[in-house]
């Protein structure tokens, strides 16, 4: 980590002491999951630039914004380039009439979605942390969910999409850390799209914002500027519904998404190094509708299954994948599955360490089924 | 500052001058609420602050207060007995318009007695009827142009019918058969239709009202010359989606009606315990938003607001609030009883002396295009019509069952499908104990 460095190394030249709380920051830096981050290679062939979360988030809208003419995009301190940025420019290039603030209200703003998208343009709308959709919680599964089945198809909201930042970022606490994707999970009609770097944010959300349903997508902000790859110029898909196997294995399958797959990957190598056992290691990438074929597949060729969520672990999305795999691979597990989740706490401040999932837990629930 | 306030000037004098709106003389074109915004300058002296208001140095220069001295009047223009008030403001409407609205309304009326009755004989599960509200619905709807877009809470179903939504249509949709547009997949009332550009209504208070706003930024965004109305009622003004609703296209610019139904009751809850001001219209001025408060009985008042509320709209992509004041006559819905909370010599009395089809009849008799031979003719092809289509549409059998599993997405999902397989797996076996008659046959 480049931080962690020049600080050792100016310390050491200049002689000046660290404190043993920096010192610590310093050493636990290491394990937090947003200051390592693997590239993964880019989905689509062509020309690539080099770009963070942010910009390949960017790159999409842009894509989608110069593509179709409706296109507009707008929430809370968006005309000004948006909290994380993700909006930098657009204002200048497509002007305010696509490009704009609305007041502040979640509420207001996902049911404007609704609307809009009901008029027949494309909404793409923004939440400036996930924590703050609630107040729309309404608008989301009495609304948008519903829109289509209630009048038998003659109307539908499918071009609107939500975006909004979700995840543990280090400091964020109660109010800027949730991960909601298990509450819009259980909603008939949604679609919850969460994706683990840039150059597959680009594609997803592009899917995303061109699917004719409301979707809901997830950015993991702790990954907006640590996250850097090559990402593909051109404009390109990736499907939804469609899970990864990112790494092939033959003794563990671990299950994940967003932030946690860079958790996972660690924990890949680890089990590797140290008990010699490969892992099989899944983005699930699209939560609702989710793609229950290639889990399955995989946990009937290992027989064992891991799944990791910052989320709580209370009726959090694994629970889901765990119910429905057991009765898929009932015959083929060696091992009762395994959720490796947030506490059942809100999410603390100063506790985060303790609290996400992190690769030694990972690596410890890994063991168990192993082991069992 | 001088400039600014000699602009303000002549722009005021210049709307005030335009006398193309039938009642330009009677209101008040507010300024235009961008030059009077509490924003900022690099202009800040003893009477003026850098955001823009003048300062006082009493407090109660600077005190608006809870109550005004009087309540908002009322717009009405037709009186208790049929009799225009005030003749430059009679919309002159055409004989043929006149007859159409209220044989319209009296269609209305006679068909939710109907299927109130209906329902207490078990034939539909539920009903609500819009006794008293029919002037709201039929005075708003002739105003619009057919591509404006509705949304709508419950209680309108007038505007529906205006629009062409038969007799057939609202049977269908009350005993939720196939040859309804929902596919029977929502209770009774909560019908729509995209041809009528009408949105399917739901249960939640409140909701189509911030999504009214998202419409018509679109429509603006397209360069239509259409609007949106938004009906909603007392109760359901109280929801924060319509606070959130009102701010929005205020704020955005978007050319939205929003008609308040104000009929005095939320189910059980009286006005009294419902808002502490004075009502909805004043509200608007809280937005930035021009209101106007109108007696929603009195059809041609509804017209003449509509109507000007609807070119505001779309020549000055400016939203506008109606308050239509009314009483609701009859019960909240089959499942509620109004004797118990409501007076019922109030309600005797509007029914008596303010209900709207009985003003209306009045000016038509007047205008002598009315008598009450046509009345009982009419009366009479009405009951026939309404018996007719109620006995055709409780013979027409539901969606057939694998519409319970369409539409959730543009295209099913795989797990959709799988659960649909199961339930026809499970119905070869224990089909005999489910209602599977009722229902068309299905594609399997």
């Amino acid at each position: 980590m480049a931080w962690t460095n020049r600080i050792l190394s100016v310390s050491r030249g200049t002689g000046i002491r660290l404190s043993s709380v920096l010192l610590n920051e310093i050493r636990h830096a290491s394990s937090n999951p947003s200051s390592i981050f693997t590239p993964n290679p880019p989905p689509v062939e062509g020309p690539t630039s080099e770009k963070n979360l942010v910009e390949a988030i960017r790159s999409a809208i842009d894509i989608a914004m110069d593509d179709d003419h409706t296109a507009a995009v707008f929430g809370e301190d968006v005309a000004f380039g948006g909290v994380f940025r993700c909006t930098v420019g657009l204002k200048e290039k497509y002007g305010q009439e696509r490009v704009f603030n609305t007041p502040l209200s979640e509420q207001g703003i996902v049911a404007f979605a609704i609307g809009l998208a009901a008029q027949g343009s494309t909404a793409i709308a923004e939440i400036q942390f996930a924590d703050y959709i609630h107040p729309a919680f309404d608008q989301v599964v009495n609304e948008a969910a519903k829109f289509r089945y209630r009048c038998g198809g003659e109307f539908s909201c499918g071009r609107m999409t939500v975006r909004a930042p979700y995840g543990a970022v280090g400091h964020g606490g109660h109010y800027h850390s949730q991960s909601v994707e298990g509450f819009y999970a259980h909603v008939p009609g949604l679609k919850v799209v969460i994706p683990r770097g840039p150059s597959q944010a680009k594609g997803l959300l592009l899917s995303a914002i061109r699917d004719d349903n409301p979707v809901f997508f997830f950015e993991p902000k702790g990954l907006y500027r640590a996250a850097v790859e090559q990402v593909p110029d051109s404009d390109y898909t990736i499907p939804l519904s469609q899970a990864e196997v990112i790494t092939e294995g033959t003794d563990v399958t671990l299950v994940g998404y967003g932030t946690q797959i860079q958790v996972l990957r660690q924990v890949c190598q680890m089990a590797n190094d140290e008990l010699k056992v490969r892992c099989e290691l899944i983005d699930l990438r699209t939560i609702l509708p989710w793609d229950v074929e290639t889990i399955a597949k995989s946990v009937c060729k290992t027989g064992k299954l891991v799944v990791a969520h910052e989320a709580p672990l209370t009726a959090g999305f694994a629970a889901e994948i765990c119910s429905t795999i057991q009765n898929e691979c009932f015959l083929n597990l060696e091992a009762p599955i395994q959720r490796v989740c947030g506490w059942d706490t809100p999410f603390p401040l100063v506790f985060e360490p303790f609290y996400l999932p992190d690769k030694y837990r990972c690596l410890e629930a890994v063991k168990r089924v192993i082991n069992y | 500052i001088n400039m600014a306030m000699a602009g303000i000037v002549r722009h005021v004098s210049s709307l005030l001058s335009n006398k193309s709106s039938i009642i330009a003389g009677c209101i008040k074109r507010p300024l235009n609420i961008r030059l009077l915004h509490t924003s900022f300058s690099l202009f800040s002296s003893d009477d003026v602050s850098p955001r823009g208001p003048a300062y006082t140095t009493s407090m109660s220069g600077a005190c608006i207060p809870a109550n005004p001295e009087k309540l908002c009047p009322i717009y009405r223009i037709l009186d208790n007995n049929g009799k225009i008030l005030n003749t430059s403001e009679d919309p002159k409407l055409s004989n043929d318009l006149l007859l159409n609205l209220y044989e319209n309304m009296v269609t209305l009326q006679i068909m939710d007695q109907y299927l109130y009755r209906a329902q207490r004989m078990g034939a539909i599960s539920f009903y609500m009827t819009n006794f008293g509200e029919e002037g709201t619905h039929f005075g708003s709807a002739a105003a619009l142009d057919p591509n404006d877009v509705v949304y709508a809470q419950y209680r309108e179903a007038g505007v529906l019918m205006w629009r062409g939504f038969s007799l057939d249509d609202i049977m269908n949709q009350c005993f939720s058969n196939m040859l309804e547009g929902g596919k029977g997949r929502q209770m009774p009332v909560h019908y729509g239709s995209k041809a009528l550009n009408f949105h399917y209504i739901s249960s939640p208070l409140a909701t189509q009202m911030p999504q009214a706003p998202g419409y018509a930024f679109g429509l603006k965004q397209s360069g239509s010359k259409n609007c949106v109305i938004c009906y909603f009622g007392d109760g359901a003004a109280q929801e924060g989606d319509a606070h959130a609703s009102m701010n929005f296209a205020a704020t955005l610019g978007c050319p939205v009606i929003f008609m308040c139904r104000n009929n005095g009751y939320a189910i059980s809850t009286p006005i009294e315990d419902q808002y502490a001001g004075d009502g909805i219209v004043r509200r608007g001025l809280g937005y930035g938003m021009e209101a106007i408060r109108v007696d929603g009985n009195d059809i041609l008042a509804m017209y003449n607001a509509t109507t000007y509320a609807r070119k505001v709209c779309v020549e000055e992509h400016r939203p506008v609030l109606i308050e239509a004041m009314t009483y609701r006559l009859g019960s909240h819905s089959t499942s509620d009883d109004q004797e118990q909370y409501q007076d019922m010599e109030q309600v005797e009395y509007w029914r008596r002396n303010l209900y709207p089809a009985t003003r209306l009849k009045l000016y038509l008799i007047e205008k002598e295009i009315w008598d009450e031979e046509k009345e009982e003719e009419l009366a009479k092809r009405v009951d026939r019509e309404i018996k007719a289509s109620f006995q055709k549409a409780r013979k027409v059998k539901k969606s057939p069952i694998d519409e319970m599993f369409n539409d959730v997405y543009d295209v099913p999902s795989k797990r959709l499908l799988q659960q649909q397989q199961e339930l026809w797996n499970h119905l070869d076996k224990y089909g005999q104990h489910y209602p599977i008659d009722n229902y068309a046959p299905s594609k399997k």
